[in-house]
């Protein structure tokens, strides 16, 4: 854990804040943004969360690879909270088999 | 007025629902933001109180739990720096993540803002402020069906805010109770929660280059140059794909008329 986490708490939420202000301030300047710009932004999200995930699925056990597959099929036409609950009831059953 | 009387009159007389509209212009806000707000609160209650949880597991003291709710109010991004936190990675990186996953809100509030005329200044920073995502899709079907105001706004937000914080809190205090996350599989829930928002997003265009390309520029750099070197460089990799493969006025037709 840092040493400073309030300090980092704080920074994450000025970041946070500066997002919510930043397009009225800022975008909403510009009229029209380039196409490939917009697909850029509109990727952000994707783009980093499976950045962020993609390790899991590969330095952790069968149990937990499998519950992350599990969680994006499921996310795929259920809700987020039905595909986390199914994620974590495959991984409880999982380590209960495996262990 | 009671809730009957307003109801009778919305059906057999419209003309003077309109008058009676103008006049308990506030008061109708208010009832309607509260209104549109019920459905989501359920849905925010089980992220808050896991939330709650989880920031106690990974080490945070409940008033670090509680300060991040507060002042970040972002489920999303705060699940990420929980995650990172407990990785060890530097302070620069987390707080690069939390700006990265949070973004999408730079296009919210550039839309929103449009319809922001009847905001002072400082209820404008005090909106933006509270701009989660439920709010910004019912804001906007709410100012383009009868024009966006503050007391709906914020009428909405403080039940979203509230829940969220109350949610939260009673997470924190059961979460030290929970001997063995292990065995709930509490300590994987953050791969899970992202993997689930990932998958959400597959309708979005080039959803699955972007995917394989940042998953797997995110091992290479995994695998050589190490944490936290993954997010950034995999998010690139994956924004370069994006814009590489993105046609002109194609694609966005679809969101264009959800807006309108």
């Amino acid at each position: 854990m840092h040493d400073n986490t309030v300090l980092l708490i704080l920074a994450c939420a000025l970041a946070t804040y500066a997002t919510r202000t930043g397009g009225h301030l800022v975008l909403s300047r510009f009229g029209t943004t380039h196409h490939r710009l917009e697909a850029a932004l509109e990727a952000v999200p994707t783009a980093v969360l499976a950045a962020l995930v993609a390790p899991s699925l590969v330095t952790n056990g069968p149990a937990e690879a499998l519950s992350i597959v599990i969680a994006g099929i499921i996310a795929l036409r259920y809700s987020l909270m039905l595909s986390v609950l199914s994620g974590i009831i495959c991984l409880i059953a999982l380590r209960w088999l495996l262990a | 007025m009671s809730d009957k009387t307003y109801a009778s009159e919305t059906i057999i007389v419209p003309d003077r629902t309109l008058a009676v509209n103008s006049k308990t212009n506030m008061a109708s806000d208010i009832k309607d933001g509260i209104k549109d707000v019920s459905p989501i609160l359920f849905a925010i209650v089980p992220f808050a109180a896991v939330f709650g949880a989880v920031a106690i597991e990974s080490g945070l003291s409940f008033g670090e739990t509680m300060l991040t709710s507060l002042s970040i109010y972002a489920a999303a991004s705060q699940y990420v720096m929980i995650d990172l936190m407990g990785q060890n990675v530097p302070a620069w990186s987390i707080v690069l993540a939390v700006f990265a996953v949070n973004f999408r809100h730079v296009l919210y509030s550039a839309s929103i803002g449009r319809t922001m005329g009847a905001f002072s200044p400082l209820q404008k920073a005090l909106a933006f402020f509270l701009l989660v995502d439920p709010q910004f899709a019912s804001s906007e079907s709410r100012a383009a069906k009868s024009g966006l105001r503050p007391a709906y706004y914020f009428a909405y937000a403080a039940m979203i805010y509230s829940t969220w914080l109350a949610a939260n809190c009673i997470g924190a205090l059961f979460g030290s109770l929970i001997e063995s996350p292990y065995d709930y599989g509490l300590d994987f829930i953050l791969p899970l929660y992202f993997t689930g928002l990932v998958a959400g997003f597959h309708k979005r265009p080039n959803f699955i280059p972007v995917l394989a390309i940042s998953a797997s520029i995110s091992l290479l750099a995994w695998f050589t140059v190490g944490s936290p070197w993954h997010i950034t460089l995999g998010g690139i990799a994956g924004l370069i794909t994006a814009a590489a493969l993105s046609k002109p006025a194609k694609g966005n037709t679809k969101e264009e008329t959800a807006n309108a």
